[in-house]
């Protein structure tokens, strides 16, 4: 009899009485196998054998977390091994390294999120959403932290300011950008030029900001005078740090088009510009516009580069081609080195956790918006 | 609403690469010419020739003259836009535009131009064109799903109502039932006969049965070794080709004693 079959077999040979007892044959192919709650009881094992080891040398959460993790690790693949083979006890011990490396990636996240939520969030109201910090002086904050008063005072003119210069700064780089890859994947071919295109945008990807925001200061300087800060010269430090990142992702995607498609619309007798308008980009567009917001994202938190280009302000100035602006960066910088009151702190760190936490809903949002768009562009499936 | 192709001396490089050499061959308006012939003899990329496509490959060039009714297609002056839009291709595998629906696939090689079609002409044409492939029975109810959820069989038809629906002269084949099974394959070669009635077809395969059921004449490539260049062995009618090839190579081919 094939001994894959046996364990088919009916399992209690009792129900056909028709039929004398089978003793049930262990499969040929068959190991052994850790019984389901394996797992879960090592990590109970663990945990208390780590508590018991941290207790040993002081309690504390971080040993805790230390001496359990390898504990379990060491234990897992070890049992694993030797009930179930030296193949499976690999692909265990790999299998929590990585989930190990996984939950140790995650905790600066979590621990970040929850700190701006925990000191952000109180300073969040209308107040602080839609005024500026103009007229607020050291004299208002005495004032609010002896009578008890609500903080005012708030980041709208730097979320302006914000919004103003990534907006321009996308506005200059998106376009450059994605027709410098155009140019390397469509028409370069990897000639001297195109190689040469590549190799400064791989320089400019290492610029510290501070030296784009120098730069930019400088260009301005030399066209406008040397006290030329606006939006606009901060709008273009940032844009030379965005273009490399734009150029980058947008040829990554433009690459991995099918060149299929491209010769299917040139046997069409189409034109190469309209292929690659019509066919190429509505088929990356997906890839492009979320590496589009990736750029967007490393930028908008920068704030070296807009103190030496844009200055800082109080007051909500929507011209980029005129006067100081704040971004708000540079308001949480302020806020924290500086205090409008030095005397009580307290409000201006409230004003910059408050904007911290602004900001990291602002790229949060971009994120969402660039899923969004993706899923929007992505070519459809289905029939 | 059909041409005939004359290729006289053609040489088709990969940049220094001689990849077919001297080739000469005539193909009749509304006939179906078949190219076989063991892999990597040239007879793909002497394909690619007849339409300039092959030029789309960084590296490929060709000398020679392909005369489209006696225009040639490699003169100086002559955009290669315009030729390819007189002579359409369908490829190896199906490749419909993954952002189109169906009846945008079809109308793609007017909309890519930016020509302006009415409402009612597009959907005449996308009808005309899908029944041309004979496919409109298993879409018309979902023309405006995208054209990558339909079966391989049906996207190759896609595509080929793509390619007549720009009304080419020539229609060229690059073996357009190898990624098929053997049903649709079958539409697809009744599809080529149809075909035949209003354009000029040239089809490469490697399937020897499929040149003799579909072709009227076949032209045998052989390549004499690794590195050397593909060359036009025999060209001939179909039926002496496969029957009393004037070839031994031809003949060892067909009969399938090497290849």
């Amino acid at each position: 009899m094939n001994t894959l079959t046996t364990n088919k077999l009916p399992k209690n040979p009792r129900q056909q009485p028709g039929r004398p007892p089978v003793a049930r044959k262990r499969n040929a192919l068959s190991k052994g196998h850790l019984p389901r709650w394996a797992l879960p009881g090592i990590a109970v094992g663990s945990l208390i054998l780590g508590a018991a080891g941290s207790t040993l040398g002081g309690f504390s959460v971080v040993t805790f977390a230390i001496y359990t993790a390898i504990i379990f690790v060491v234990a897992s693949s070890t049992i694993t091994t030797l009930v179930e083979g030296a193949r499976r006890g690999k692909n265990a011990l790999a299998t929590h390294l990585v989930y190990a490396a996984f939950l140790l990636a995650l905790i600066p996240l979590a621990s970040v999120l929850y700190t701006v939520l925990e000191k952000g969030l109180p300073g969040i109201n209308t107040h602080f959403l839609f005024h500026s910090m103009n007229g607020i002086t050291g004299a208002t904050d005495n004032a609010s932290v002896e009578d008890g008063t609500p903080v005012l005072g708030g980041a709208y003119h730097a979320v302006i300011g914000t919004l103003l210069i990534t907006l321009w700064s996308s506005l200059i780089s998106v376009p450059v950008g994605m027709l410098t890859a155009i140019y390397l994947v469509e028409y370069g071919k990897n000639g001297p030029l195109a190689r040469g295109i590549t190799f400064f945008v791989d320089v400019m990807t290492g610029i510290p900001s501070i030296v784009a925001g120098l730069f930019a200061t400088a260009l301005f300087a030399v066209l406008m005078g040397p006290t030329a800060r606006m939006g606009i010269v901060a709008a273009v430090a940032l844009s030379v740090l965005m273009i490399p990142t734009v150029v980058r992702s947008t040829e990554e995607m433009l690459k991995i088009v099918p060149n299929e498609l491209r010769e299917a619309a040139y046997a069409l007798g189409v034109r190469k510009w309209r292929t690659i308008a019509k066919v190429v980009i509505p088929t990356a567009i997906s890839g492009i516009a979320s590496g589009v917001t990736l750029a967007i994202a490393r930028v908008i938190g920068e704030t070296a580069p807009i103190l030496v280009t844009a200055g800082l302000a109080n007051n909500i100035n929507v011209n980029v081609f005129g006067n100081w602006m704040a971004t708000l960066p540079t308001f949480i910088y302020y806020q924290i080195l500086t205090p409008t009151s030095p005397t009580n702190v307290d409000p201006s760190i409230q004003r910059a956790w408050a904007a911290a936490l602004l900001l990291i809903v602002m790229v949060m949002v971009l994120n969402l918006g660039a899923r969004l768009i993706a899923s929007l562009f992505a070519p459809k499936k289905g029939r | 609403m059909s041409k005939r192709i004359d290729v006289k001396d053609l040489n088709v490089y990969y940049t220094n690469f001689l990849a077919v050499e001297d080739v000469n061959i005539e193909i009749e308006a509304k006939s179906v010419t078949a190219f076989i012939g063991p892999s990597g003899c040239g007879k793909s990329t002497f394909l690619r020739t007849l339409n300039r496509m092959h030029e789309v490959i960084p590296g490929g060039r060709v000398e020679g003259e392909v005369l489209l009714d006696g225009d040639n297609l490699y003169e100086s002056g002559v955009d290669p836009v315009t030729v390819r839009s007189q002579i359409g291709m369908v490829f190896q595998r199906p490749n419909p535009f993954p952002t189109m629906s169906i009846k945008d696939n079809v109308l793609a090689g007017v909309k890519l131009n930016n020509k302006k079609i009415s409402r009612s002409d597009a959907d005449a044409l996308v009808e005309k064109s899908l029944r041309g492939a004979n496919l409109w029975n298993e879409v018309k109810d979902r023309l405006d799903k995208p054209g990558s959820g339909l079966s391989g069989g049906q996207q190759q038809r896609l595509c080929i109502a793509r390619t007549i629906a720009v009304k080419p002269q020539v229609i060229l084949m690059d073996e357009p039932c190898s990624a098929l099974d053997p049903i649709s394959t079958l539409a697809i070669e009744d599809l080529i006969n149809e075909l035949k009635n209003e354009f000029t077809v040239v089809i490469v395969t490697h399937n020897m049965q499929q040149a003799a059921r579909v072709s009227d004449k076949t032209a045998f490539f052989n390549i004499a070794g690794t590195g050397k260049p593909g060359k036009l062995i025999e060209y001939a009618e179909t039926a002496t080709i496969f029957s009393n090839p004037g070839v031994k190579a031809t003949e060892d081919y067909v009969s399938g004693r090497f290849g």
